[in-house]
């Protein structure tokens, strides 16, 4: 294993990103902050006029934001890890034409692993700016949502590669979006607390990385008391998540590109 | 009896053609007889297709006189599209359904009942030799085998005047032998054909007559043997020199042949006696590395005309 | 024969022959039905999620007309009124763009008696087919769920249907100035604030005077307010303008999309 190799891979998708931004920046950037305008101000509005004038103890924006945070490292993972790579496994060709070289397959996987934490990193990071903008990160200790956010969004991309890598054509994404992304980032927690949901669908929710990353994240931004063993047991929902599906997503790229 | 001929089928004066400041068509005359096979060959940007889809009534005319089946495409668009059979150079397959839906939607754009047009989907890809591929996707078909769709395509309506743009470009010796051959048949059933084309074996075995393009003009018409008797010789000898330049020939040649043409890569003498031309040529110390006798084709017609070859 | 063909080629009136190119699409979708089928149920999880699960947190809405309703019910026909547009939008946009620019089966069709109104016309009334099964499909579970607060709410059906017709038109007009596929990035960018406010989640109330003023101007705010009116009951002459609003619009993308597909497929 060559890192430097790997290194290449990244440095690769990093120069592909400067044709590219453009629709990443819709998904990253534009499209939580515009949810946390609507439904932070917006609904947030509403509902402090009700009885329910604050959620776990803090006005509705407060509550949004960290989800939202969450729940954009999943979307970003989605949008990483979909089209991108079966573009580059059928339609461009592209793993052809860098396996043609010195790199091998293990060291392509580790370079669009790498690079997926980088637009991670990128878009956590910024959304968090947004968030200390708003003012809704209470404590100092807030910062720590972004390397969970980031998290959040390996427990994803792990998964959505491996389901990629084994993809002959785009229809199945359209199945993934809708019955599981959509889904998710309606039901898992961000918008409302997951305990309003019937107690089948609790259980579900619990079973998937984005509750998990939406409970730490919140936690760590809104400063309310989390014990030791629920923190540990939330992290190692996402690091399972992140490891089998890595494991899994290695294997198939391996089974895929070598021929 | 009537001794009057029998109307064209397609008639066109002056007929003119611009795109902005473009003249694409600048000014063409030509009659096409039903029952013929009429061609029109040029190089790529010398209008055939620009008047191929005026004669389709798709591209309205910009000036001059146009008429099909007797009819004016300005006024009788449908009229007359109904009756025509267009195989477009570009293929515009529906990829999203199957090879043999193509032809049945097509046949449903012609107003078919959904019956008919079913049944002449299945006949049309027995005479082009896809029926075991009915029920495929376009995509994954080969060139030639698109090609033979596209063709089965412009036969849906069972038309009078089938117009085929560049029918063969692109496809290898065995697939258009194929298209030849069934046009052919389709010629000896009594359709009109009209083509465009740049290659000149196809314009020579398929075409009645044929009118030569370029630029937007009509520099000859007739048939090919007739083109190739007046513009030409009967044989052309083609000599050719080492890499490293032709022996400056200015002179050297004088008298050997009726016409001399230098281009790049080969020197091309114009005689009716090509033997007797290869002999005074070592007879005045020339020595080529390689020579051929040939008969003279459309193609050395059009560089007669023109001062280019037609494929560039 | 001769006469056969005679009859076939009559100026049948523009529109006739567009059932053709709906006759197509259904050809296609047949086999991939379950990319419509799926299309219906982002709607509905927004309708869970938000009008539900965040709905639980939400006090009752006064609208302007003095009702006071619960939340579900003033977030479900926003809903059933974006799903009509995303429909409409969604067939308009890239599958339209795809047979236009990429496959140009347009160009085949137009060698056929067919011609440019019957393209334009087929492929706006396919769009908003897909649209309205949509809407039928939420305003079914709307009513199932008890959300309909009036007998009102069946017009909500031809309402959506014009709602998909008035997008369908501008996405077509707009998909024939698209050049490459990074355009559509655009799409997503107005799309998304469209859904988010237009009344759809809040009352417009709730906005700062100038944004009440740009929503105002801006189609699916008609579309939801319409529809809106029509299902809670609230008839009122501001539904009128709605409805004149949304047949203007349609009626100048109409204009531009045929003028626009005149000059690309008739060169």
């Amino acid at each position: 294993m060559n890192l430097a190799r790997a290194g290449v891979v990244l440095e690769r998708n990093a120069l592909n990103y400067r044709r590219t931004w453009r629709g990443s920046i819709i998904v990253s950037f534009v499209s939580p902050i515009l949810f946390l305008a609507a439904m932070g101000l917006g609904l947030g509005s509403l509902i402090s006029h009700g009885q329910h004038r604050l959620v776990a103890g803090y006005p509705y924006l407060d509550y949004l934001a960290p989800g939202l945070l969450a729940a954009t490292a999943m979307q970003t993972a989605a949008l990483e890890t979909m089209y991108p790579i079966l573009a580059k496994l059928m339609w461009d060709k592209i793993y052809e034409s860098i396996l043609a070289t010195p790199v091998r397959v293990a060291e392509v996987f580790i370079g669009e692993l790498s690079w997926i934490c980088v637009r991670l990193l990128i878009v956590t990071t910024t959304f968090f700016t947004v968030m200390v903008a708003f003012r809704v990160v209470h404590t100092p200790a807030g910062i720590l949502a972004i390397p969970i956010a980031v998290l959040t969004g390996l427990a994803f991309g792990g998964a959505f590669m491996a389901y990629s890598s084994n993809q002959r054509n785009d229809s199945g994404f359209a199945a993934l979006n809708r019955f599981v992304v959509i889904p998710l980032f309606l039901l898992a927690g961000t918008f409302f607390p997951i305990t309003n949901l019937p107690a089948v669908f609790q259980a579900i929710a619990w079973l998937t990385p984005l509750a998990h990353g939406v409970a730490l994240t919140r936690a760590v931004t809104l400063a309310t008391p989390m014990a030791p063993p629920a923190a540990l047991g939330h992290l190692a929902v996402l690091v399972a998540y992140a490891a089998v599906g890595f494991v899994i997503g290695r294997r198939n790229f391996e089974r895929r590109l070598t021929v | 009896m009537s001794t009057a001929p029998s109307p064209a089928l397609i008639h066109a004066r002056g007929l003119v053609k611009r795109f902005g400041d473009f003249v694409a068509v600048d000014g063409i005359d030509f009659d096409v007889a039903a029952g013929e096979a009429f061609g029109f060959l040029g190089p790529n940007g010398a209008g055939k297709t620009s008047t191929m889809r005026m004669i389709g009534s798709v591209s309205p005319v910009t000036a001059g006189t146009l008429r099909v089946f007797g009819l004016d495409p300005a006024t009788d668009g449908p009229r007359i599209r109904a009756r025509l059979g267009v195989v477009p150079q570009a293929d515009s397959l529906d990829l999203e359904i199957t090879v043999r839906d193509n032809l049945f939607i097509y046949g449903r754009f012609f107003d078919l009942s959904a019956a008919e047009a079913r049944r002449r989907a299945d006949e049309l890809l027995e005479f082009v030799q896809l029926s075991e591929r009915a029920k495929d996707e376009v995509e994954p078909l080969s060139g030639g085998m698109k090609r033979r769709l596209v063709i089965a395509r412009g036969l849906v309506n069972e038309p009078d005047l089938l117009l085929l743009d560049e029918p063969t470009t692109g496809l290898d010796p065995q697939a258009r032998h194929l298209v030849w051959d069934r046009l052919y048949r389709l010629k000896r059933r009594g359709v009109t054909l009209v083509l465009t084309t740049h290659y000149m074996d196809e314009a020579e075995q398929l075409c009645d007559r044929l009118v030569v393009m370029d630029k937007g003009k009509i520099v000859a018409h007739g048939s090919p043997r007739e083109l190739i008797d007046r513009y030409s010789t009967r044989e052309v000898l083609e000599l050719r020199f080492p890499a490293d330049g032709q022996p400056q020939l200015d002179g050297r040649l004088e008298g050997l042949a009726d016409r001399v043409e230098v281009l790049p890569d080969r020197v091309l003498l114009y005689t009716g006696d090509g033997e007797a031309a290869i002999a005074g040529v070592h007879q005045r110390g020339l020595q080529p590395i390689s020579s051929l006798i040939r008969r003279s084709t459309l193609e050395d017609v059009f560089l007669r005309l023109t001062g280019r070859s037609l494929v560039e | 024969m001769a006469v056969l063909q005679g009859l076939r080629a009559l100026p049948l009136p523009v529109g006739f022959r567009a059932a053709h190119i709906i006759e197509r699409n259904l050809i296609h979708y047949r086999r991939h039905w379950i990319i419509i089928f799926s299309g219906f149920f982002e709607p509905l999880l927004y309708l869970l999620g938000i009008g539900y699960g965040v709905g639980s947190l939400v006090p009752a809405i006064h609208v302007p007309g003095g009702q006071t309703l619960r939340y579900a019910v003033f977030v479900a026909p926003a809903l059933m009124a974006s799903s009509a547009m995303n429909g409409a939008v969604y067939e308009t946009s890239f599958n339209f763009f795809f047979k236009l620019k990429h496959m140009k089966i347009f160009d085949a069709a137009l060698t056929t008696p067919m011609g440019v109104g019957d393209v334009a016309l087929g492929e706006i009334g396919w769009a908003v087919a897909r649209g309205s099964v949509y809407a039928i499909g939420f305003l079914v579970v709307m009513t199932a769920l008890g959300l309909n607060a009036s007998p009102s709410a069946i017009l909500a059906l031809p309402a959506a249907m014009l709602l998909g017709f008035t997008f369908a038109s501008i996405g077509t007009a707009t998909t024939t100035f698209v050049r490459t596929w990074q355009d559509f990035d655009l799409v997503q960018l107005i799309l998304l604030p469209l859904f988010l406010f237009s009344a759809t989640f809040t009352p417009i109330s709730l906005y700062p005077a100038p944004l009440q003023v740009v929503i105002e101007a801006t189609p699916l705010y008609h579309g939801v307010d319409l529809i809106r009116g029509l299902t809670t009951g609230a008839l009122g002459p501001g539904l009128v303008v709605d409805v004149a609003y949304l047949v203007v619009l349609a009626a100048i993308g109409l204009t531009i999309a045929g003028w626009r597909m005149r000059a690309l497929l008739l060169k």
